[in-house]
Parts: C-alpha cells; sequence; structure tokens
C-alpha cells in the first residue's frame, strides 16, 4: 500500500532501523528521571522519609509514654531516663518529640488528602462544566478566601470546643479548598481548548473518562506541586494554631502543642531542649517538603528556569 | 511543484473513487453557527460572530469534498458542527438518512463510531501523556466491546497501514515527528471503521515531502476502506488532489461549488479565481494573469450587506451591497453566489 510512494519520496526517519529495544518512557516515568537528578530534592526525601520512620517507629526508639504524667519528675533537665528531660506535667519530652511528629504529619498529610479531594472535585466540575455550575462553585470560593482564615478557624473551633485531629483535619481542608480548585479549574480552562479533548469528544467518550484520563494526567504537575507545598503549609497551620492554644488540645502530643510550652519564661531561658527540637523538627520537616515541592515543580515543568 | 509531481501517481485511485456510489452520505441543511460577543458590565450578548452563515452541502458515499477558503471563514466550525462537536445555531444536519442535529450527547456516540475527524494540529490533537497503543486502542475501548488482545491487534494492524511500526505501540507521541504523528491521528480516526472521516486540515502544519506522502496515504486507506472525507484545507493544490469536487468559503458562506475540473479550470465566482490565481504554477504557457485581493477579510461580527464579498470584489455593482445571492445551479453541478450570473435566471 505503501509501496508506490516510498519509491519516489525521501523517506521519513520513522523508517530507520531501530537500534536498541529500549524502554519507552511516558512523560511521567521522564518526569521522575529528571526529580532524581535533583540533588536537594533527592536529598530533602531521605530526610523526610528519616522523620517519617523515626516518628512511626517511635516505640522503638523510647520506652516513655508520651502522655504519662509524673508529678515528681516536673520541668526536669536531662537525664539518662528523660533524654530531653521531662516538661510541666512531668510527661517525657523526647518520647513527646517522637509521637508529636506523628500527629503532627498524621494532620499535614490527612489535610493535604482531604483539600485535594476537595479540589479535584470541585476544580474539575467548574473547570470542565463551565458555565453556572462554574460561577457558583467560584463564587463560593470567593467567598471563602474573602474570610479571613485565623479568625474562620478560631471561630469554629470556639463553636465546637472539643477539637478531635479529624475535626481538625476537616476544618484546615473546608477553610483551604479554594486555592487548589481554582489552580486545577485554570489548568482545566486551558486543557479545555485543546484539540485532544475535542478527539477524545469526538469518539464519543464520556465525560468521566475525559476527566480521568484526559484532564487530570494532564493537569497531575500542578496538582501534585501545590498538594505538596500546602502539607507544609499545614503542618505550620497546625503548629500556629497548638502555639496559641487553638489546636490539637493536650495531652496529646504534637509539635506545635511542644512550642506552646515554651510560652512560659523559665521553660523558655532555663530548659531549652524542651523546644528547640520541636522547633527544629518543624523546621526541617517543612523545609524538606518545600524542597521536594520544588523538585516536583521543575520535573514537571521542564521549562521552569532553574537558577 | 514536488507535491504536484509526487501526487500525481494517485491520480488514477482517485478517478474510479468518482464513479462510485450515488447515496448521499452527509448532508447539511441551511448550517448557522452564531457565537455569541458578551460585553458590558452584565456580560450580555451585544453581537454575533456568524463563523458560519447558512451553509448547505452534501456529501455523497465514497466521495471526498474539499472545502477551501482564507482563515477565519468558518470552514473548521463548519467541520465541526457537522460532527456535532459544536452546536449548530440553526440548521440540520443528516447523517446516513437520519437527523442527527437534535440527538442528545448519549445517542449521538452510536454515531460517532461512523463518523471521524483528523486535526490539523498533529502536536496537540494527541494527548502527550497516552501511549500510542493507548491512543489507538482508546475509541475501541470507548465503542465497542474487544477484548484486550483484539484491541491490540487491531492496533498493531492500524499501525501497519499507516506505515508505523508495530512496536511504536509502547511509545509515547513526544518521541515521533509530526508527519508520524499525524499517521498515529489517522490511525486513531479509523480505530472504529468510520464511514465518513472530517479532514481539518491534516497537512497544513506538515512539511511540504511529509504533505504528499500524508495525502497519498489518505488517498489510499480511502480506496481500501471506502472512505468519504470532507478535506478541509486553506491550500488550493493540496485541495486539487485529493477532492472530487471543491466548495469554496468565504465569511461563513459557500462562494462556489463545483467537481474538481470545472472548478480550477473555469472557476466563476471572482473569490475563486482570485485564489486560484495565487497558485503558483510550473507552466509558463498557462500562467494565469493575478489577481490581488486588497483589504482584509471584513469581520464576521459585522459582514457587508448582501454579498460578503464585495467590499474586495472587483466586480462589484449596486445590487451586491442590496442582495445576498444564492447559489445558483450553472449545469453539471456547477453552483455559484454571485450577482454577475444573475442574467440568465
Amino acid at each position: 500500500m505503501q509501496s508506490n510512494t516510498e519509491s519516489t519520496l525521501p523517506t521519513e526517519p520513522e523508517n530507520l532501523p531501530e537500534t536498541n529495544a529500549k524502554k519507552h518512557k511516558s512523560p511521567l516515568q521522564l518526569a521522575f528521571q529528571r526529580f532524581i537528578k535533583n540533588k536537594l530534592a533527592v536529598i530533602s526525601v531521605f530526610v523526610l522519609l528519616l522523620i517519617i520512620i523515626t516518628c512511626t517507629a517511635a516505640p522503638l526508639f523510647t520506652d516513655q509514654d508520651p502522655v504519662a504524667t509524673d508529678l515528681f519528675q516536673i520541668e526536669k533537665s536531662p537525664t539518662d531516663e528523660h533524654i530531653l528531660g521531662t516538661n510541666g506535667q512531668g510527661q517525657d519530652n523526647f518520647a513527646r518529640l517522637l509521637y508529636g511528629g506523628r500527629i503532627s504529619l498524621i494532620v499535614g498529610f490527612s489535610a493535604m488528602f482531604f483539600t485535594l479531594a476537595i479540589g479535584v472535585l470541585l476544580g474539575s466540575i467548574a473547570g470542565y462544566y463551565g458555565g453556572k455550575v462554574d460561577s457558583v462553585i467560584m463564587r463560593a470560593a470567593d467567598i471563602m478566601l474573602m474570610l479571613p482564615f485565623l479568625v474562620l478557624v478560631l471561630t469554629i473551633m470556639a463553636i465546637i470546643g472539643e477539637v478531635t485531629i479529624g475535626l481538625f483535619v476537616t476544618i484546615i481542608a473546608i477553610t483551604s479548598w479554594p486555592n487548589l480548585t481554582r489552580i486545577i479549574r485554570a489548568t482545566y480552562l486551558s486543557l479545555r481548548e485543546q484539540e485532544f479533548v475535542l478527539g477524545a469528544r469526538a469518539i464519543g467518550a464520556s465525560d468521566l473518562r475525559i476527566i480521568l484520563k484526559h484532564f487530570i494526567p494532564n493537569a497531575i504537575g500542578p496538582i501534585i506541586v501545590n498538594a505538596t507545598l500546602m502539607m507544609a503549609t499545614y503542618i505550620i497551620v497546625e503548629s500556629g494554631l497548638s502555639f496559641i492554644g487553638f489546636g490539637i488540645p493536650q495531652p496529646t502530643p504534637t509539635w506545635g502543642n511542644m512550642i506552646s510550652e515554651a510560652q512560659n519564661i523559665r521553660i523558655l531561658r532555663d530548659h531549652p531542649e524542651a523546644w528547640i527540637p520541636p522547633g527544629v523538627a518543624i523546621l526541617v520537616t517543612v523545609l524538606a517538603i518545600n524542597f521536594i515541592g520544588d523538585g516536583l515543580r521543575d520535573a514537571f515543568d521542564p521549562k521552569s528556569n532553574r537558577r | 511543484m514536488a507535491l504536484e509531481q509526487q501526487l500525481t501517481n494517485n491520480e488514477t485511485s482517485q478517478l474510479h473513487n468518482q464513479n462510485q456510489g450515488n447515496e448521499i452520505l452527509v448532508e447539511a441543511k441551511n448550517i448557522k453557527k452564531y457565537f455569541p460577543i458578551k460585553g458590558g458590565i452584565l456580560k450580555h450578548t451585544v453581537g454575533h460572530v456568524k463563523a458560519v452563515d447558512d451553509v448547505s452541502l452534501s456529501i455523497k458515499q465514497g466521495e471526498t469534498l474539499g472545502l477551501v477558503g482564507e482563515s477565519g471563514s468558518g470552514k473548521s466550525t463548519l467541520g465541526r458542527v457537522i460532527l456535532r462537536l459544536l452546536e449548530p445555531t440553526e440548521g440540520e444536519i443528516i447523517f446516513d438518512k437520519e437527523d442527527i442535529s437534535h440527538l442528545s450527547n448519549r445517542k449521538l456516540r452510536n454515531y460517532r463510531k461512523n463518523m471521524q475527524i483528523v486535526f490539523q494540529d498533529p502536536f496537540a490533537s494527541l494527548n502527550s501523556k497516552m501511549s500510542v497503543g493507548e491512543l489507538i486502542e482508546e475509541p475501541l475501548l470507548v465503542q465497542s466491546s474487544a477484548t484486550k488482545p483484539e484491541r491490540k491487534q487491531k492496533c498493531i494492524d492500524l499501525l501497519e497501514k499507516v506505515g508505523l511500526r508495530a512496536s511504536d505501540r509502547t511509545k509515547y507521541p513526544h518521541e515521533f515527528s509530526g508527519g508520524q504523528r499525524q499517521r498515529i491521528s489517522i490511525a486513531r480516526a479509523l480505530a472504529l471503521n468510520p464511514k465518513f472521516i472530517i479532514c481539518d486540515e491534516p497537512v497544513s502544519a506538515l512539511d511540504v515531502s511529509i504533505q504528499a506522502q500524508v495525502l497519498n496515504l489518505m488517498a489510499d486507506l480511502q480506496d481500501e476502506f471506502n472512505l468519504t472525507y470532507l478535506f478541509i484545507a486553506h491550500d488550493l493544490s493540496v485541495v486539487k488532489h485529493i477532492s472530487d469536487r471543491v466548495a469554496v468559503m468565504y465569511l461563513g458562506r459557500i462562494a462556489e461549488i463545483a467537481p474538481k475540473k470545472p472548478l480550477y479550470d473555469n472557476p466563476l465566482h471572482p473569490y475563486t479565481k482570485a485564489l486560484l490565481s495565487s497558485v503558483p504554477s510550473t507552466d509558463v504557457k498557462h500562467r494565469r494573469e493575478k489577481i490581488h485581493l486588497t483589504g482584509d477579510l471584513p469581520s464576521p461580527a459585522d459582514p457587508p450587506s448582501g454579498c460578503a464579498f464585495r467590499t474586495r470584489c472587483i466586480h462589484a455593482h449596486e445590487k451586491c451591497a442590496l442582495e445576498r445571492p444564492e447559489l445558483t445551479d450553472m449545469g453539471d453541478g456547477h453552483y455559484v453566489a454571485c450577482h454577475l450570473y444573475d442574467q440568465g435566471r
């Protein structure tokens, strides 16, 4: 069928023999390849993994109970038994650091996934269907963004009273979905005009299929990058709210709770071992997540400028 | 010029196509597509872009209708309206004796098997996150109950049909050149064995030598599968070789529609004449006098009264501003919409 054309035409490079049968890489695999070339991001991945593993396997590193109080051991300096001393309730600071990390990371991760779920759902609906649905969702997002985050969270917490981890995560998610929703919607709006989407409609693909197979894979870069950076923000939010006493209530240990104990000037001055470690833990975790986020951004968008 | 030589060996296969089948497969009746222009504080409609303004045409089974016009003449919009990828503002689309202009999206899915589209830009029309195999098999996955091995086999067959290799199945679009990508698009369009394919400037983004290859491939596939094409292009020389009949569009309206030979040998509409005079020719004896069109295409939001072409037409007279010319049969299927040919009526 091709024979008559090939005799008269210069052949396209497609007819060159294939030299090696190497595996063909998908764009996602190529992005991963670019990511692992970024040293800072890879180191950050290892640091974050180290933190996650240490916190998850906390019982392996300490025998102390993070919530057990010992009134004979209040505000003690480090000893062999209490590596980082004890706090005002006589709880072991080192155990609280490890177990608190669990809570802080769980809050960060689950708030991120929750926000991601809301953001992808609403962003997809708004960006794909447009029109009135889009207007309604975006106006709701505008109203949400208009309300000052801190005041809103404090009000909700004050009304609810008893704050559990699940509730805390829910509150964060429902107050901070608008940003991600907007990003996803904006990405969809540019994708919607591309011909391959029209092509998918031309073969009779359903809306759900077009969203799952054509929109989300093409928007995955911005989604992952923003979700990662969001997680870092949520860890800080948790610490911040705990510091002013509106976070996850005592005696549950979190990094934020530990720092808030240092509001006491005596502890601040005499017991740096009680508040420096959780501070450093927050700093290192957030920094690592941000570096990973930056690495992902560069990996997904090779055109972005590297300094 | 190289293109013309390369294409001549396909002329013969084109000819026998012309003779087969007289059944009308696709018919568009008085299609209008107006895009609203929103303005003002309240985003109300302040006007309409008349992308397609009352166009009727029919395409016979097995034939290729070329559709030419400059940028903004509404040819791509017309193609998309015929496939119901855009909703027509007015008019009827009849496909295989069935009115599809009011079908719901759900019912339309069944018709999508029979009509496909190949887009202009091979870099934008393939989802870069899907492998070639996924791209070509997607129509089968959506429309048929073919099993995975069946789909794979079909994909390999199609790849070989369009001149690619079976091993290309696992590759991704970014590993291919423009011409190869266009072949992938064609394979994807063919996957469901459609009757009708709209080719929306499928070669205008390609290099000239590759244009010829792709055009020949499309002509070969037409013979093999008895396909019907609506071939949209802005280049008359491309259309000349693949079409049986040619329609010339100007500002959302059809200026002239005729079988290929009379249109190229004896164009009637002043716009067609101007277009043809701009095609470079190697034949010194038959070199046409150049007609230079002055001015730009008027805005389709505010088209001239009467004949849309009158603002650039050297033969324009009073009637052209007053009355919109209708497509008139000049014999042998040659239709023209121009007041210059009114005397005969």
